[in-house]
């Protein structure tokens, strides 16, 4: 050690006058590849992630298919509630992801990406892509499980859903970052997830048809975006399904407004318009603080 | 040789709170510049606008010849910072945090290995360079955040309380760490610190209080401008001796501690003189230079302490009175 300290520190080529667009998108990408190491290196968080979904997926769906079994004739409640559990996974994972930054500002970390000279799009970017990687990964694990709830295993099913998924992780995530961009500590980021997560999961249309509801809550579930989000996947399930027109009607009856049926590339649009709007609120909230 | 950092009537105020009331000073590149003060001085809101981490409400500043409102990613790629709280990822090793931070300031590749290699060397962590950094110690953390903030090869290093929260060894050998970069590298390093013992390594210093650099000179000058020496005695009858310091000498004592304690200018020789016109038995005596501490009691008219306790009374009543009623 001794002789090294007496050599001076090898000088770095001179910067170049401008970062620019280049620099900023090597910072979207370390900030992604940091959000994978620690993913993968927490394990622990990758399973308890899955009992949430796992749970409704295979408990209460086994458990009320008691009861709806004359009803559903050959599809099982589970397979009905698949799509929903799906969502759930990358839903939990996604929020949980973005509060990662409420993490990192409470322990400093932030700090050091904020005093970089580097973009704060890119931060905030770099933070929604690894997030909406994390939460895909999730997803993936749920939809390894098809074959389990008679969801036949096929290419094109597997490609579409884990599309819609990739979309929906996105949206989630500058959700997330959006509501964490001005709270300090993860107490608080936690209190307000779980205030947020349970009524947008109940009233997407995870659990049930959106057909036939009471006008309040007919209005309350077309209000909510994550509707947006699970019906695609579910019509993608639903169509590599073999079940009786009458029960396929019943239990994927999709979105309607009034008695239209709001077509899957509508919305997908809604998504990914909300997750670009809120990553923009997100981005734009990160410029002003601090 | 350029300013490494200028500053002209820099400002900034919070509401009715002057936190930095219109300062000016220049570093010279290649100096250690210590800024010195009790808490809520100042200190730390200036360093911030010159980091470009707080926008001044008036005046300007240039840190590395770049402004720091107008040109913000330049200064950035040219300093290096360490905040007196933690600002690394725990849960990443040493070497990731160092690959982190060099993507983020946008280093060549190529010299990364060796550099990063060298960084960790000066601060003694190459062996430790693979673990995890919540497996690290305080100090080894704070080591390797100045080995982090010179990475990227920075003209101006920034220390904000580098020292603050680590025990005296520590706190010797981070001392010894920026008295080597300072020999051997091109580098401007400009810290903050309220340790009286720590400004005295500095080539210069500035004191501030209530938002206002009081004086800014080197260590020697500003306690040659003290002028006294400081001389304690231990007596048989204190109150007699002090009757005679005064009656005599025309010397002001104050008694503490069981000592008596008073200023002379060139206090070695005022010694003899002291034996053999004070009439009362002396028991002990010690004559001490004037420290940074007499240097800043002189200028604020009070002991660093008790600046900082208020200072915290201020910002209580500041928080009192913003208590919706």
């Amino acid at each position: 050690m001794a002789t090294t300290l007496e050599q001076p520190l090898p000088q770095l080529a001179a910067p170049p006058p401008t970062l620019g667009l280049r620099h900023d998108i090597r910072a979207v990408r370390v900030v992604w590849q940091r959000e994978m190491i620690r993913f993968t290196r927490d394990r622990l968080r990758i399973v308890t992630a899955l009992i949430q979904p796992v749970l409704f997926l295979f408990v209460l769906g086994t458990g009320l298919s008691t009861i709806t079994a004359g009803t559903t004739q050959n599809l099982n409640l589970r397979t009905f509630m698949y799509p929903g559990a799906l969502s759930m996974a990358v839903l939990f994972t996604a929020m949980f992801s973005a509060g990662s930054i409420v993490w990192d500002r409470e322990f400093g970390f932030l700090r050091e990406m904020l005093v970089a000279p580097v973009s704060r799009w890119a931060i905030v970017l770099g933070k929604c892509f690894g997030g909406a990687t994390t939460a895909t990964a999730q997803g993936v694990i749920i939809l390894a499980m098809a074959g389990i709830v008679g969801v036949p295993y096929s290419a094109t099913l597997f490609l579409t859903v884990f599309g819609e998924l990739l979309l929906l992780a996105f949206t989630l995530t500058a959700f997330g970052i959006m509501t964490a961009a001005r709270i300090t500590q993860f107490q608080a980021f936690m209190a307000l997830n779980q205030m947020l997560l349970m009524p947008l999961f109940f009233l997407s249309g995870a659990l049930f048809p959106l057909g036939n509801l009471p006008a309040w809550l007919q209005v309350l579930t077309r209000i909510n975006p994550l509707t947006y989000a699970v019906d695609p996947v579910r019509r993608a399930v639903f169509a590599h399904l073999h079940a009786p027109p009458a029960v396929v009607h019943r239990l994927n009856p999709g979105v309607t407004w009034g008695s239209w049926r709001v077509p899957t590339g509508v919305e997908i649009l809604i998504v990914a318009a909300m997750g670009v709007a809120m990553l923009a609120i997100g981005i734009w909230e990160f410029r002003k603080a601090e | 040789m350029d300013a490494a950092v200028a500053v002209r009537g820099l400002t900034k105020r919070y509401g009715e709170l002057v936190a930095v009331a219109g300062v000016d000073f220049d570093v010279t590149a290649g100096e250690v510049f210590g800024f010195l003060g009790p808490n809520g001085a100042g200190k730390s809101t200036t360093i911030k606008m010159l980091c470009t981490l707080v926008e001044p409400t008036a005046g300007s500043a240039t840190v590395a010849g770049f402004d720091v409102v107008r040109e913000r990613d330049h200064v950035r790629r040219h300093i290096g910072l360490v905040f007196q709280d933690p600002t690394l990822d725990q849960y990443l090793t040493a070497d990731q945090n160092l690959q982190m931070h060099a993507e983020l300031y946008g280093l060549p590749r190529a010299a990364l290995r060796p550099r990063m290699t060298q960084v960790l060397e000066m601060v003694g962590l190459e062996e430790r360079r693979s673990a995890l950094v919540s497996t690290y110690s305080g100090g080894m953390k704070r080591r390797l955040e100045i080995a982090r903030g010179l990475l990227h090869a920075p003209r101006v290093l920034f220390l904000d309380e580098p020292t603050v929260g680590l025990d005296p060894q520590t706190r010797s050998s981070i001392w010894r760490y920026i008295n080597e970069l300072r020999q051997r590298e091109d580098i401007t390093i400009f810290l903050t610190t309220h340790y009286m013992d720590e400004a005295e390594y500095c080539d210069r210093i500035a004191i501030m209080d209530h938002g206002n650099i009081v004086v800014m000179d080197t260590p020697e000058a500003l306690k040659a401008s003290v002028g006294k020496d400081r001389v304690q005695i231990t007596t048989a009858d204190d109150e007699a001796a002090t009757m005679a310091l005064e009656h005599r000498f025309d010397l002001k004592a104050t008694i503490a501690e069981g000592q008596l304690t008073f200023a002379v200018p060139a206090g070695e020789a005022f010694v003899p003189r002291l034996f053999a016109e004070l009439g009362v038995p002396i028991k002990s005596v010690s004559v001490s230079r004037p420290s940074l501490d007499d240097v800043f009691m002189s200028y604020t008219g009070t002991t660093i302490r008790d600046a900082e306790a208020a200072n915290s009374n201020q910002w209580m009543r500041m928080v009192a009175n913003r208590v919706p009623r």
